[in-house]
C-alpha cells in the first residue's frame, strides 16, 4: 500500500521546503473540502498533504487603510462574520458564502477555491471582480500575482509545484463603490453554480458607472474576466438600455458546454439573467441603497 | 506504514488515537475511537449526518482528516446531553416527532447546536438555510423546523 | 373485538416513542454501526460498462494481496433456475436477484457486481478490488425505455419473449410482459366524448435516496450457522433470499434487524447479504459490508423511469366517458417494474365506464428498479392528473369539481377488477373544498395546482407477541422493521386494549429466530396487519388476566371484565371483590398459572385504500425557470391516525420525496450508458431551505377491518406531488410541463418556445 504523510508546518519556509522536497504529487490542505471528496474519489493520489493552516497570519482578516488583506486559508464562516469586508466587499463575503453548507463553510477557503480551479468556483468570479492580488509564496520568495491569473484550466493552476499562495489583497475602495455576485443553482443551497456572475463598481455622485469590472463563472473552462460587460457599464447609468446591452454582452462572453448542471443554450441565457441582476445590487449599494442577503 | 499519533479532546475528555493520514475523521471516530454517532451518508460532505463540532465549528467529519484533530476540541452527538439529562434540542426533537428512522438526526442536533449557540434567535428562513446541508429523507423538514424554532424558544427562556 | 367507536386513551395521542432517546444521543445501532471480533471488511467491485460480456475474471493478484481473506465471483454461488419469488415488494425472480448481485456471464449495467474481496480493512479491500483482471467484451447498451422497445435495439436477455401476447413472440425482446386492464367499451365511450383531450408524459428513473448506505455484517460458523445484522426492510425477506441465493437452510440464518436509516421500498430487495455470508464462508471470518453513496446509486434500484400517454373523452357536462392509458415502465436490467400497479393506480380514483389500460415492462441497462413508495402510482398519476387537469381547462371547469364529478365512491367497480370499498375520497375531496389554502387569493404570477393520488395499501402476514413481566410492564415484539416509528403504534395499540400507560410498554422487532413469520415493511401494511397482531395478541392477554382474576375470586371467567388495566367483578351478582389492577395479577402469574403471554400471526385482510389529494402553490422565475414551492397542504384518509405525529410525518415526507421528483431529481447518463450523477451534489434531493412547511390534514374515515380503523398512510402522499406542481406551473406560466423533472433548463426552453 502507498503511503501517505501529512505535515503541519508551522512556517511559509518549512511548507515550501516540504512541498519542493515532494518526490511525487504533494497537496496543499487548506479546508480540504474539495480535497478530501478527491481523495476519496481516487482523482488525486497524492503522496505528502502539507496542511497551512498552522503557518502565522494564513488565517485572518486585516485591514489596512481601507484595503483588507485575507488570509488565505481563512474559513468561510470567519469572513462572513467580518464586519468591514461585509462593508467593503459583500459580493466576495456572499459568494463565499455561496460555497456549500453551513458544514462546510467552517473549513473552506478562497485559496482552495481559487487553487482547485473549477470554473463554477463562487468565490472566484467575486475575486476576479474585486481586481484581487493573490500572494504567493513558494522557494524563490513572494510574488503578488492578479487572481485571474492564478486558474490556468479545469483544475490546472499557474503555481509552481512549491508554491502556495499566503494571502489575498483586496485595495482600498473609493468612495460609491460596491460589488454583488449571484448564481444560479437548481436547488437554494448544495449545488455547484450553473452560472455565476461578480460584478464590482464605482458611480460617481450622479450614480454613472465610473469603474467596472466584470466576470462570469461555469461558463467557460475558467472563470472569465469579461471586459466587454465592464465596458458597457462604464459612463453609464443602470437604464434599460445600459442593461439590456450588459445581458448581452454577457451572453457573448459565455461559451459553456452542455452538461448535468444544464444545457449551453440555457447557461448563455441565464448568464445575460444573472448579470443583470447582478449589476442592480451592485449599483444600489455602491449608491449607498440597503441591499441585504440575497437568500 | 506508520501511523500518527493525535492528541484531542472529544467530548470534554482528553483523548489519543493513532491514525493513517487518509483517514477521515468520520472514520477515526467510528473505527478507532468507537463513536458511532455520526453517521456516514455521503462521505462527501453533501449530506451532513456526519456533523460534528470542532472548536465549536460545525464541519463535516467525512472532510476532516484525523490528524487534523491534533489539539483541537472535537464536540459530537455524544457529547450534547448532560450526563442523563437531555439537551432542549434532543427533547425537542423528539416531542415534535422530528425523526423517523434516524439516521440523519444526530448531524441535524449537532448543526441545531451550532446554529443556536451563533444565533439564539433565527427566523425559519434562516434555520432552513442553516440546516440545507442536513439531508433528511423522512420527514420533508417540517417537523424538524419546528423542534428548532421550539427548542430555540426554550433556551432563549419563553417557553418550556 | 373493534374499538373504532371507543373512548380511546391511548390511541390518537402523541407520546415519545420508544426508540427515540437512543436516536437523539447517537446510541441506536444502524447496520453500519455493528462490530464483530475479527472482522473483515467486504467490498464489491462493480461493471464500468453498460453492457459488457464478462470474458474472464483473473482474481490471483488480489487473492496473493496480504491481508485479503477471501475473494468470491459468480462461481462461489449456485446456479438457480427461474423461479418467480414472493419474498419482496414487486416483481422478483431469484435467478435474477441472483445474477444482480454477482453478475453471470454478462454485466448489464454501471455498477453490476463482479466480484468481492474481503480483506483486514477497508482501504486493503479496496487495493485488492483494484488487483482484479477483468476482461470484457463492450457490447451496445440502451437506456431509454421506448429506445429499448424499438426493434433493433440491443437485448440483454436473449431468452426474453414478451409474456402477456397471444401467440408468444417469435424472437427475443427487452419487452418482458405486457399487461392490459379494460372496462366497458373504449371505442364506444370515445365516441360519446364530446372533449377529448390527450398528451405523452415521461418521468425519469429517481432513487429512494435513503440517508443510509446499505450495510451489513454477517458471519457464517465452521457449523453452517449464519447471524446476519442488517438494514433493511424485511429481516425474514433477508433470511428467505440469502438461504435460497446461498442454498442454505432457514433454520441456519439468523437475521438481526439493525435500525434502518431510511428505505421508501428501497431496502425491500436486498444487496450485500448473500455476498457478505459468501465472503465469511470463504474466509472462516465474520464480514461487513457497506455501500458507498455512489454504489448506492449505481448499484441498487430506483424505481422506473417511464413514457406515459392519456387519452381522456368526456361529456360537456364533465362526465369522462372513457380513458385510455398507455404505460411504458423501466424495468432495469431484469423484468419486474412496477407497471403493474402503475396501470392499476392512475385511474383508480375516477368512476369511467370505459377504461383501456396497456402497461409494458421493458428492461434497459441500468439498475434494477426497486420499489418506491407506492411503486408505479407516482408515474401513472403524474400523467393522468395532469391530463385530467387540462380535460378541465378544455371543458372551462374547475379542477376540483371536475374531479368530484368523476370521484370514484363506495361500490364503484375500478377497470381492474375489484370493487372500492369503505374508501374515504369523498371526505378527502369535502375536506380539500373546504380547506383555507383550496379558497386563498393567489399572489400575482403564482399557480396554484391540484392533483390527486391513490394506493390500495396491504394487509398479509404478521406476528406478534405480548409478555406480562412479573412487575406488571409489558413487552411487544413483532416482525416488522420500524421504519418510521412503528414501535411507538404498536406500544400504543397494546396499551389501550390492555387499558395501562404505554410508558409501562416497551416494544421491539424481534429478530427472525424469535419471532413468527412476518412479510417485509412496505405496501403500507405495518400498522394495519402488524397493528392487528399487536391488538389480538393483547386481546388473548387480557382474556388469560381475567382468567387469573376468576381464578383468584373462584367466580366463572364470563363474570369478570377488564376495564382501565384492571379486573372488575361484572356486575354485583359476580360478588364483591376489590378489582385487581395487571401488575398485581403479574405479580402472582407464576403462582395463578403460569407467565402470561399470547403470540398471534395474522394474514390481515381488508386493508383499506387510501385516498389523498394535494394542493400546490408555486412561483415561476420566468428567467431561470426556476419553481418554488410556496405552499403546499396534503389531504389524506387515514383511516384512524394511530400516533398522528407520525402519519403526518409519514405525509409530509412523501410530499417532500415527490417534490424532489418533481423538480430536481434524477438519473443523468452520459453516451456510454453511465450514471453521471451518482452522488448527493448532483441527485438532488430537497434540501431544508428548498421546501416550506407542509401542512397535513388528516381526514379520518375508520377502516371497519382493523380494530381502531387504521388504513396504510405512507404510500399515498407521494403520488399526487408531481401532477400538483405541474398543475400548479400550468396555472402560472400557461404552459403544460409534460417532462419530469421540471428542472430549470426545461422551465426556460417551454417559455422561450411559447
Amino acid at each position: 500500500m502507498t503511503s501517505l504523510s501529512y505535515a503541519a508546518p508551522t512556517s511559509v519556509d518549512a511548507a515550501v521546503k516540504l512541498l519542493a522536497g515532494a518526490g511525487g504529487v504533494a497537496k496543499v490542505l487548506s479546508g480540504g473540502t474539495d480535497l478530501l471528496v478527491q481523495m476519496r474519489a481516487g482523482r488525486v493520489k497524492p503522496e505528502i498533504i502539507v496542511d497551512t493552516k498552522k503557518i502565522p497570519g494564513i488565517i485572518g482578516i486585516r485591514e489596512e487603510n481601507g484595503a483588507f488583506v485575507i488570509g488565505a486559508g481563512t474559513p468561510g464562516a470567519v469572513v462572513e462574520a467580518h464586519a468591514g469586508l461585509n462593508k467593503a466587499w459583500p459580493g466576495i463575503v456572499e459568494a463565499l458564502d455561496l460555497i456549500g453548507s453551513t458544514q462546510v463553510q467552517g473549513r473552506c477557503s478562497l485559496a482552495g477555491n481559487l487553487c482547485n480551479a473549477s470554473p463554477a468556483a463562487d468565490s472566484v468570479p467575486a475575486l476576479y471582480a474585486a481586481g484581487a492580488i493573490a500572494v504567493v509564496v513558494g522557494s524563490k520568495g513572494k510574488r503578488e500575482v492578479p487572481v485571474e491569473q492564478i486558474p490556468t484550466g479545469p483544475g490546472r493552476t499557474s503555481l509552481g509545484k512549491d508554491e502556495f499562495i499566503l494571502e489575498f489583497k483586496l485595495p482600498a475602495r473609493p468612495a460609491n463603490s460596491s460589488d454583488a455576485y449571484l448564481r444560479f443553482i437548481p436547488r437554494t443551497e448544495m449545488d455547484i453554480a450553473v452560472v455565476g456572475c461578480g460584478i464590482s463598481v464605482t458611480l460617481d455622485a450622479n450614480g454613472v458607472c465610473t469603474a467596472a469590472r466584470c466576470s462570469l463563472g461555469a461558463v467557460a473552462p475558467t472563470v472569465l474576466l469579461v471586459k466587454e460587460m465592464a465596458d458597457v457599464l462604464v459612463g453609464h447609468k443602470l437604464d434599460a438600455d445600459t442593461l439590456a446591452k450588459l445581458d448581452a454582452a454577457a451572453q457573448a462572453a459565455a461559451k459553456p458546454i452542455s452538461d448535468k448542471r444544464g444545457t449551453a443554450e440555457y447557461r448563455t441565457k441565464v448568464a445575460g439573467v444573472l448579470a443583470r441582476r447582478v449589476a442592480a445590487i451592485a449599483f444600489d449599494r455602491a449608491a449607498g441603497k440597503a441591499t441585504g442577503k440575497t437568500h | 506504514m506508520s501511523k500518527s499519533h493525535v492528541t484531542t479532546t472529544i467530548n470534554g475528555e482528553a483523548a489519543e488515537f493513532l491514525c493513517e493520514t487518509q483517514q477521515t475523521l468520520l472514520d477515526v471516530l467510528r473505527d478507532v475511537v468507537g463513536l458511532t454517532g455520526a453517521k456516514e451518508g455521503c462521505a462527501s460532505g453533501d449530506c451532513g449526518a456526519c456533523s460534528v463540532l470542532i472548536d465549536g465549528t460545525l464541519v463535516c467529519s467525512c472532510l476532516v482528516l484525523g490528524v487534523e484533530a491534533e489539539g483541537k476540541s472535537i464536540t459530537t452527538i455524544e457529547g450534547i446531553a448532560q450526563g442523563d439529562h437531555l439537551h432542549p434540542i434532543q427533547q425537542k426533537f423528539l416531542e415534535h416527532a422530528a425523526l423517523q428512522c434516524g439516521f440523519c438526526t444526530p448531524g441535524l442536533i449537532v448543526a441545531t447546536k451550532a446554529l443556536l449557540d451563533e444565533n439564539p434567535n433565527p427566523t425559519e428562513t434562516e434555520a432552513r438555510y442553516w440546516l440545507a446541508g442536513n439531508l433528511c429523507r423522512c420527514t420533508g423538514y417540517d417537523k424538524v423546523i419546528r423542534a428548532v424554532m421550539d427548542a430555540a424558544a426554550v433556551m432563549r427562556g419563553e417557553t418550556v | 373485538m373493534n374499538y373504532i367507536s371507543s373512548d380511546l386513551k391511548v390511541v390518537g395521542t402523541r407520546p415519545i416513542r420508544p426508540d427515540g432517546v437512543d436516536k437523539v444521543t447517537g446510541r441506536a445501532v444502524f447496520a453500519a454501526d455493528t462490530r464483530a471480533s475479527g472482522m473483515l471488511w467486504g467490498k464489491i467491485l462493480r461493471s464500468p460498462h453498460a453492457h459488457a460480456r464478462i470474458v474472464s475474471i483473473d482474481t490471483s493478484k488480489a487473492e496473493a494481496l496480504k491481508g485479503v481473506y477471501a475473494v468470491v465471483t459468480s462461481k462461489d454461488f449456485p446456479e438457480i433456475a427461474s423461479e418467480e419469488a414472493f419474498v419482496g415488494e414487486g416483481p422478483m425472480n431469484f435467478r435474477d436477484l441472483s445474477d444482480n448481485i454477482m453478475a453471470r456471464g454478462k454485466a448489464l449495467y454501471e455498477g453490476h457486481a463482479i466480484a468481492a474481496v474481503a480483506a483486514t480493512t477497508a482501504a486493503l479491500a479496496d487495493e485488492a478490488l483494484a488487483l482484479i483482471d477483468v476482461t470484457y467484451d463492450v457490447l451496445p447498451h440502451v437506456i431509454d425505455v421506448d429506445e429499448a422497445m424499438q426493434p433493433g435495439a440491443p437485448v440483454l436477455h436473449a431468452d426474453m419473449f414478451t409474456a402477456g401476447v397471444n401467440p408468444k413472440p417469435a424472437t427475443a425482446s427487452n419487452i418482458a410482459k405486457v399487461v392490459t386492464f379494460k372496462k366497458g367499451d373504449i371505442d364506444a365511450g370515445f365516441a360519446e366524448a364530446e372533449v377529448i383531450f390527450e398528451d405523452s408524459y415521461t418521468t425519469k428513473p429517481v432513487h429512494q435516496a435513503y440517508i443510509e448506505p446499505h450495510a451489513c455484517l454477517a458471519t457464517y460458523a465452521p457449523d453452517g450457522q449464519v447471524t446476519i445484522h442488517a438494514s433493511s426492510q424485511g429481516h425474514f425477506m433477508i433470511r428467505a433470499y440469502t438461504a435460497k441465493l446461498l442454498g442454505i437452510d432457514m433454520a441456519q440464518i439468523r437475521v438481526n434487524p439493525a435500525e434502518i436509516g431510511g428505505g421508501f421500498g428501497g431496502k425491500t430487495l436486498i444487496y450485500l447479504e448473500p455476498v457478505a455470508v459468501a465472503l465469511s464462508r470463504k474466509s472462516g471470518r465474520s464480514v461487513k459490508m457497506q455501500m458507498t453513496r455512489e454504489e448506492v446509486f449505481r448499484g441498487s434500484g430506483p424505481t422506473s423511469g417511464a413514457s406515459v400517454t392519456v387519452k381522456l373523452g368526456a361529456k360537456k357536462d364533465g362526465t369522462i366517458v372513457a380513458a385510455q392509458q398507455v404505460l411504458k415502465f423501466q424495468a432495469g436490467a431484469y423484468a419486474g417494474s412496477p407497471v403493474g400497479p402503475g396501470a392499476m393506480c392512475g385511474l383508480a380514483m375516477y368512476d369511467i365506464a370505459n377504461v383501456d389500460v396497456v402497461g409494458y415492462d421493458v428492461v434497459s441497462n441500468r439498475p434494477k428498479v426497486a420499489a418506491y413508495r407506492a411503486p408505479g402510482a407516482p408515474i401513472s398519476s403524474f400523467a393522468v392528473e395532469c391530463a385530467v387537469d387540462d380535460l378541465a381547462r378544455k371543458l372551462g371547469m374547475d379542477p376540483l369539481v371536475l374531479r368530484e364529478k368523476n370521484a370514484v365512491v363506495n361500490g364503484s367497480k375500478t377497470h381492474y377488477g375489484p370493487t372500492h370499498t369503505n374508501i374515504g375520497f369523498t371526505q378527502v375531496l369535502e375536506a380539500t373544498r373546504a380547506h383555507p389554502h383550496w379558497k386563498a387569493p393567489l399572489a400575482e404570477g403564482h399557480g396554484r395546482g391540484l392533483a390527486v393520488g391513490f394506493w390500495f395499501n396491504i394487509g398479509g402476514e404478521s406476528s406478534a407477541t405480548v409478555h406480562i413481566n412479573e412487575d406488571g410492564t409489558v413487552m411487544v415484539a413483532t416482525g416488522s422493521p420500524d421504519i418510521g416509528g412503528s414501535r411507538a403504534s404498536m406500544g400504543m395499540m397494546a396499551a389501550e386494549v390492555l387499558g395501562i400507560p404505554v410508558s409501562k410498554v416497551k416494544a421491539i422487532v424481534a429478530d427472525t429466530a424469535s419471532i413468527g413469520f412476518t412479510f417485509l415493511t412496505g405496501g403500507s401494511r405495518v400498522t394495519f396487519a402488524t397493528g392487528m397482531a399487536v391488538t389480538q395478541a393483547s386481546e388473548k392477554v387480557v382474556d388469560q388476566l381475567k382468567a387469573r382474576a376468576a381464578a383468584t375470586w373462584d367466580i366463572p371467567v364470563d363474570a369478570v371484565e377488564w376495564k382501565d388495566g384492571k379486573a372488575y367483578p361484572a356486575g354485583t351478582n359476580a360478588g364483591a371483590f376489590e378489582p385487581l389492577d395487571l401488575a398485581a395479577i403479574a405479580l402472582k402469574q407464576g403462582r395463578t398459572g403460569g407467565p402470561i403471554n399470547a403470540e398471534v400471526s395474522v394474514n390481515a385482510q381488508g386493508a383499506g385504500a387510501g385516498f389523498g389529494a394535494h394542493i400546490c402553490d408555486v412561483a415561476v422565475d420566468k428567467e431561470t425557470g426556476k419553481v418554488d414551492i410556496v405552499r403546499y397542504t396534503a389531504i389524506q384518509d387515514v383511516g384512524k391516525a394511530i400516533h398522528p405525529s407520525y402519519v403526518e410525518g409519514q405525509i409530509q415526507g412523501g410530499a417532500a420525496q415527490g417534490i424532489g421528483w418533481a423538480l430536481s431529481e434524477e438519473y443523468i447518463y452520459n453516451a456510454k450508458g453511465q450514471m453521471d450523477n451518482p452522488g448527493f451534489l448532483d441527485y438532488r434531493c430537497p434540501v431544508a431551505s428548498d421546501l416550506p412547511m407542509i401542512e397535513a390534514v388528516l381526514v379520518e374515515v375508520p377502516n371497519p377491518r382493523h380494530p381502531f380503523g387504521a388504513r396504510g398512510v405512507g404510500e399515498v402522499p407521494i403520488v399526487p406531488p408531481m401532477a400538483a406542481i405541474s398543475n400548479a406551473i400550468k396555472g402560472a406560466i400557461g404552459l403544460r410541463m409534460p417532462d419530469l423533472p421540471m428542472s430549470p433548463p426545461k422551465v426556460r426552453a417551454a417559455i422561450d418556445a411559447g
